[in-house]
C-alpha cells in the first residue's frame, strides 16, 4: 500500500489538526484571550513581581537561619499543637453525632416524601456555601476570641458536609435487608437500625475519620481569624516576622498532619476489613 | 447430635456478642474520656456556651436584614426595601467578579503547571527516581500548606491586593492537582504507549497520543472539581488582604454594619452554589460525552 492509499483508506486520521478538532481550537483560543484578559484585568506586570519577588528573598533566607533556635517558645508552640487536635476531634465528633440523624432525613432510604428532604438538602447547601473561616469569624463575633469559635465553626461547616456525605451513603445502602425486615414484621424504627444501620455505620465512621484528617488541617487556619490553635502562634509571628520561628511551625504542621494521615488511613483500613 | 450443635452454635453466637458489647463499651469510655480531656484543654465550659448561645442570636438576628413587605421592592431610599439592602450591589458584584476570576486564573495556571509536573511525579512516566522523589516532595509541601498562610506570606512581599491571592491558590492548585494528576497517569493502560514505542514515536509523541487520550476527561474532572474548591477559597483570602470579596467581607464584620454582612454571605452562597451546579453539569454532560465517544 502505498501513502496515498492509507490516506484515502482512512481520510480523517490526516485531516490537519485544526479539521480534526475545532473544539479544543476554540478552548484554546478561549483561554489564551482569558489569560490575556486576566493581565489586563489584575494589573500584572513583571516587574511588580520581580521587585515582589526580591523582597521575598531576606525573608526566605531568615526562614532557614534558626540560630537563636534554643530561645524559642516551644511551649506555646506544643500547646497550639494540642488544642488545634483537640478542637478537630471535637468538631468532628459533635459534627458526626449531629449529622446522623439529619443524614438519614436527608436519605430517600429513610423518607419517602420527597419534601421534607428537599428542605434539608438546601439548608445543608446552604451551610456548605460559607466557608468554615467565615463560619469561624462570626462565632468569633458571638463567643469571644478562641478555641471555643473555632470548635463551633468546624462543627456548623462539617455539619453540612458530612450531613451530605452520610445521606449520600444511605441512599446507596442495599434495599433487601429493609424489605427482608418489612416482609417479617418489624415497624419502621427497627429496619432503621437493624436493616440500614449496619449497613452504613462503617461508611460514616470511616468518613468522620476522614473529616477529622481534613479538620485538622482546617482548624490550622482558624487561628488566623482569632479562633485559637496553632494557627494563632503561626499567625502572630507572620505578623511579627519571625519567619524563622513561621516556617518551624509550618513543618510541625505538615508533620503533624502526615502523622494523623496514616493514623486514620491505618483505622480506616481496619475498619473496611473488620 | 444436632441439639449439641444447636448448643454449641448457641454459645458462639452469645460470645460473639458478648465480645462485641465489651469492645462498644471500651470505644464509648475512650471516647467519653477524649471529649472530657479535650474539652479541659481548650476550655469550654457549658456556661461559657450558654452565655455566648443567647450572644449568637442577638447577632444573627441583627445581620439578618430588616425588610418590610410593604416596601420591599421600593428605591434604596426607603429602609426595608431589598434595594435598600442591597444599595451597595454593584460594588458587591465588583468585587465578586475579582473573586472569580482569581479562582479561574489560579485553577488554569496552576492545572498546567500541575500537568507539567505530573509527567515526573507519576511512576510509570518520571524519567528517573530521583527527579520522582523531588517533585513528589515539593508537591506535597505546596499542598500540605494551607493557601491562606502562603497569602500572608505574599501579602507581605507584593503588598495587598488579588495578585497575592492569585499565586497563593496558585500554588496549593499545583500541589494537590500535580498529585491527583499523577495518580491518574499511574493508573492509565501501558499498552498505547508501547505501540507507539514499538512504531517508533519518541517521549512527547507517547505522552500526547498514548497516554492523554486516556487521562484527559479525568484531567478535566478533577480540574473542574478543583475550579469550585478555588471559588471558596477565593472568598476567604481577602481575611488576609489578598483580595476578592473576603477583604470586604472582613470589613464590615469587623465595623458591624450589619445587614452588609447578611448581604455578603448570601451573595457568596449563591456565587458558590451555582458554580458547583455549573461544574456539576460540565462535568456529567461534557465529559461523559467525551467518554462514550
Amino acid at each position: 500500500m502505498s501513502d496515498k492509499e492509507i490516506i484515502n483508506l482512512h481520510p480523517r486520521i490526516f485531516y490537519p489538526l485544526w479539521k480534526q478538532s475545532p473544539r479544543s481550537i476554540i478552548i484554546s483560543l478561549f483561554i489564551f484571550l482569558y489569560i490575556v484578559f486576566s493581565i489586563n484585568y489584575f494589573n500584572f506586570s513583571i516587574e511588580d513581581l520581580l521587585k515582589g519577588f526580591s523582597k521575598m528573598k531576606p525573608i526566605l533566607y531568615s526562614m532557614i537561619n534558626w540560630n537563636d533556635f534554643l530561645s524559642w517558645n516551644f511551649n506555646s508552640i506544643l500547646i497550639g499543637i494540642i488544642q488545634t487536635l483537640a478542637m478537630a476531634f471535637l468538631g468532628t465528633l459533635a459534627a458526626s453525632i449531629v449529622s446522623i440523624p439529619l443524614g438519614l432525613m436527608a436519605s430517600r432510604q429513610v423518607i419517602r416524601i420527597s419534601f421534607p428532604r428537599f428542605i434539608i438538602r438546601r439548608f445543608l447547601d446552604f451551610i456548605r456555601g460559607v466557608d468554615i473561616l467565615i463560619w469561624a469569624l462570626i462565632f468569633v463575633r458571638a463567643f469571644g476570641l478562641g478555641p471555643l469559635s473555632g470548635v463551633l465553626a468546624i462543627f456548623v461547616a462539617d455539619t453540612g458536609t458530612l450531613s451530605k456525605l452520610y445521606s449520600e451513603a444511605a441512599d446507596n445502602s442495599d434495599n433487601k435487608q429493609i424489605e427482608g425486615l418489612t416482609s417479617s414484621g418489624a415497624n419502621k424504627l427497627s429496619t432503621l437500625r437493624f436493616g440500614l444501620i449496619p449497613q452504613v455505620m462503617p461508611i460514616f465512621i470511616s468518613q468522620s475519620l476522614y473529616f477529622f484528617e481534613s479538620n485538622s488541617r482546617s482548624a490550622v487556619i482558624l487561628g488566623i481569624v482569632g479562633a485559637g490553635g496553632i494557627g494563632l502562634q503561626l499567625s502572630e509571628r507572620m505578623k511579627a516576622q519571625y519567619w524563622d520561628q513561621a516556617f518551624f511551625i509550618i513543618i510541625i504542621i505538615l508533620i503533624m498532619v502526615a502523622v494523623i494521615d496514616r493514623l486514620s488511613r491505618f483505622l480506616r483500613e481496619k475498619l473496611i476489613n473488620a | 447430635m444436632s441439639e449439641i450443635f444447636i448448643e454449641n452454635h448457641n454459645q458462639k453466637l452469645k460470645d460473639l456478642i458478648f465480645k462485641r458489647r465489651l469492645w462498644n463499651i471500651f470505644i464509648i469510655i475512650s471516647l467519653i474520656i477524649a471529649v472530657l480531656l479535650s474539652s479541659s484543654i481548650i476550655d469550654i465550659s457549658s456556661s461559657r456556651l450558654l452565655n455566648g448561645l443567647p450572644r449568637l442570636g442577638d447577632y444573627i438576628s441583627q445581620i439578618l436584614p430588616s425588610l418590610e413587605s410593604s416596601s420591599l421592592f421600593l428605591d434604596s431610599n426607603k429602609e426595608g426595601s431589598i434595594a435598600y439592602w442591597y444599595f451597595n450591589l454593584p460594588k458587591y458584584l465588583k468585587l465578586l467578579f475579582e473573586t472569580f476570576n482569581m479562582a479561574l486564573l489560579a485553577t488554569i495556571i496552576g492545572s498546567s503547571i500541575a500537568l507539567l509536573l505530573s509527567f515526573l511525579s507519576a511512576k510509570n512516566t518520571a524519567p528517573n527516581s530521583f527527579i520522582y522523589f523531588m517533585t513528589r516532595r515539593t508537591l506535597e509541601f505546596f499542598r500540605g500548606v494551607p493557601e491562606i498562610i502562603f497569602a500572608i506570606l505574599f501579602v507581605w512581599a507584593l503588598g495587598i491586593g488579588p495578585i497575592a491571592g492569585i499565586i497563593a491558590m496558585t500554588l496549593h492548585t499545583t500541589g494537590s492537582l500535580g498529585k491527583l494528576f499523577s495518580e491518574v497517569h499511574e493508573n492509565s493502560d501501558i499498552k498505547p504507549r508501547e505501540a507507539l514505542k514499538a512504531a517508533g514515536g519518541n517521549w512527547p509523541s507517547e505522552m500526547k497520543f498514548g497516554l492523554l487520550p486516556q487521562v484527559l476527561p479525568n484531567l478535566i474532572s478533577y480540574t473542574l472539581l478543583r475550579f469550585e474548591i478555588n471559588i471558596r477559597a477565593s472568598t476567604i483570602l481577602g481575611f488576609v488582604g489578598a483580595g476578592g470579596i473576603g477583604q470586604e467581607l472582613y470589613l464590615v464584620i469587623n465595623f458591624n454594619y450589619y445587614e452588609e454582612v447578611s448581604a455578603i454571605i448570601l451573595l457568596i452562597i449563591l456565587t458558590v452554589i451555582s458554580i458547583d451546579l455549573l461544574s456539576e453539569y460540565l462535568r456529567k454532560n461534557i465529559i461523559e460525552v467525551d467518554n462514550v465517544r
